[in-house]
């Protein structure tokens, strides 16, 4: 049996996490999760800028932090950290924790191969809305393959204490240790369905444990100190969901069951780069307190494809905000939403899309809010998007003047104009996975 | 008899791109089939009215006593590119709880 703890679900997540999960008891691998989709662009233009950047900050400071006790107990860590600079992260963990063996997975990044791959006449059409590539060529900030978790156990073969890949997929970093210990083969489905599914339950930190859990949410046990997800897993492809004795929070089937729903697609059919997995033949059962039990999993073959993951900029948006009071809040709130779009009329501007959310009344469910007649308070919430910087910076200016010269009743300005922020778009599209060949490189 | 949905069900979404998923869950394996016959593509779309501008696809989960709903077009554009203040669906789940569903 080994023990595979996820101490960071994205990049922002809990600092203490990953520490509270090394010192709290016992583990052998400590995965982290870093990357978003749109993480990789953002990465980018910091390599663009700064050579010697581009993965997550985070990281070294954190294995500086924590090297000693890896070190002395033996406890591997795997991140997809990397981003689309691994070897320069990997230096900078070398710099916080000298005498850590620290390996990094190559392959990924693909930015500079896009008109490679079109010229071998590859449209990368989005999955979403078969739009060939081609319509945002220019605009394409950076571009990775998903990779999955046997090139990372093959980084784990080398001995390393650390293994830093840039875009694998979340899931296979918790899959790679089980296939480094196990040996696991990439035909045995099952076993790999299971650790895949493994990874998907912990991949987002807490979510398992009792963060953002409707289960009695209200009696989960010591949120402050919240236990970070740790996988006992087996051989055989079984494993156990559980967390260290003294954190808090809750492990129990219900809360598992609401993680595996999390983010799905067809259940049947849930595709990774090392297999497809079937989440309908998942078996759970509460075995002991905060400890559920994972059984039945069954998987079929990978599939021909990897997915690749684009970020390209698509505009500029402003968001801004005023309150109105009561009485008559949502009134006064709609009326100076007619008077913001009359005056955009006016002055001529042109955006792909203005919306109007009254935050209070029913900005988050539309028209599946709660009846809320009369409320106490209402935030104008308008948005608008265009690929105009002027226009949407012209919009900018229209909000704070309502307060003197639109319905009586509105504050909350204290931030001023919004900011202009530019959009960083997402596209995934798929690849043949004969054209993504990943190294395995020990950084000295 | 007309109850919400929360009384039989518990729920977690979130997004893939423009689509938000809501995972619908039963408390108690006796209350599946309810789910299965109340909780219908049909019935989500007319709840959630105009946000939700797509299809909306329902795939189940017997072993779990749970659904996953996908809904297509439900975030304004999804990601960066909404507007929304929920523009990773965060709050569809919650949300569905209070459909009225009937049983018998």
């Amino acid at each position: 049996m080994i023990r595979i703890a996820n101490g960071q679900g994205f990049w922002g997540d809990w600092l203490e996490a990953p520490v509270r999960l090394v010192d709290e008891g016992p583990i052998d691998f400590l995965v982290l999760d870093y990357l978003a989709e749109v993480t990789m662009s953002i990465l980018q233009k910091q390599k663009e800028e700064n050579p010697s950047l581009g993965y997550a900050r985070d990281f070294p400071p954190l294995i500086g932090r924590l090297a000693t006790r890896l070190r002395e107990r033996h406890i591997k860590v795997v991140a997809n950290a990397g981003g689309v600079n691994p070897v320069a992260c990997a230096r900078a963990v070398l710099a916080a924790a000298p005498g850590l063996k620290v390996a990094v997975v190559h392959g990924d990044d693909v930015f500079h191969r896009i008109d490679e791959f079109l010229g071998k006449g590859y449209e990368m059409r989005d999955m979403d809305t078969a739009e060939p590539i081609s319509s945002i060529r220019p605009r394409i900030l950076s571009a990775n393959a998903y990779i999955g978790a046997f090139p990372l156990a093959e980084a784990l073969d080398t001995g390393a204490d650390v293994v830093i890949a840039g875009r694998s997929t979340d899931t296979a970093l918790t899959l790679a240790p089980m296939v480094h210990r196990f040996g696991w083969q990439a035909d045995e489905w099952d076993k790999l369905a299971a650790g895949t599914i493994a990874g998907h339950i912990i991949e987002c930190g807490a979510q398992c444990t009792g963060g953002n859990c409707q289960v009695d949410w209200e009696t989960i046990p010591d949120m402050a100190n919240i236990g970070y997800p740790i996988i006992e897993a087996e051989a055989d492809g079984s494993f156990t969901v559980t967390k260290h004795g003294k954190a808090g929070g809750r492990v129990h089937s219900d809360v598992v069951k609401e993680q595996l729903l999390y983010e799905l697609g067809d259940p049947h059919r849930y595709m990774t780069p090392d297999c497809t997995a079937d989440f309908t033949s998942i078996q759970l059962s509460d075995t002991a307190p905060d400890r559920v039990r994972v059984t039945g999993i069954r998987g079929g073959p990978r599939p021909p494809t990897l997915k690749l993951s684009i970020s390209y900029t698509n505009g500029w948006k402003a968001i801004g905000t005023l309150v109105y009071s009561w009485p008559q809040a949502l009134e006064k709130a709609r009326a100076a939403d007619r008077v913001v779009r009359q005056r955009l009329e006016a002055l001529g501007l042109r955006f792909e899309e203005i919306h109007t959310e009254y935050f209070g009344y029913n900005a988050c469910a539309g028209p599946a809010a709660p009846p809320n007649p009369d409320p106490p308070e209402i935030q104008l919430r308008i948005g608008v998007r265009g690929q105009d910087r002027k226009t949407i910076d012209r919009f900018t200016r229209e909000l704070i003047p309502l307060v003197l010269n639109g319905p009586p009743g509105a504050t909350g300005v204290g931030e001023g104009r919004p900011p202009v922020r530019e959009i960083v778009a997402y596209w995934s599209a798929l690849i043949p996975r004969e054209e993504i060949e990943t190294q395995v490189e020990v950084v000295k | 008899m007309k109850i919400p949905l929360s009384a039989i069900a518990h729920t977690r979404s979130g997004d893939k791109g423009d689509t938000s998923n809501i995972g619908v869950i039963a408390w108690k394996p006796e209350h599946y089939g309810t789910i299965l016959r109340e909780v219908t593509p049909a019935r989500v779309k007319a709840f959630f009215g105009e946000q939700v501008q797509g299809e909306i696809e329902r795939f189940e989960l017997p072993n779990l006593g749970a659904i996953n709903l996908l809904l297509h077009g439900a975030l304004g554009g999804g990601g960066t590119v909404s507007l929304r203040v929920d523009a990773q669906g965060k709050t569809y789940g919650a949300s569905l709880l209070g459909m009225e569903i009937e049983i018998d």
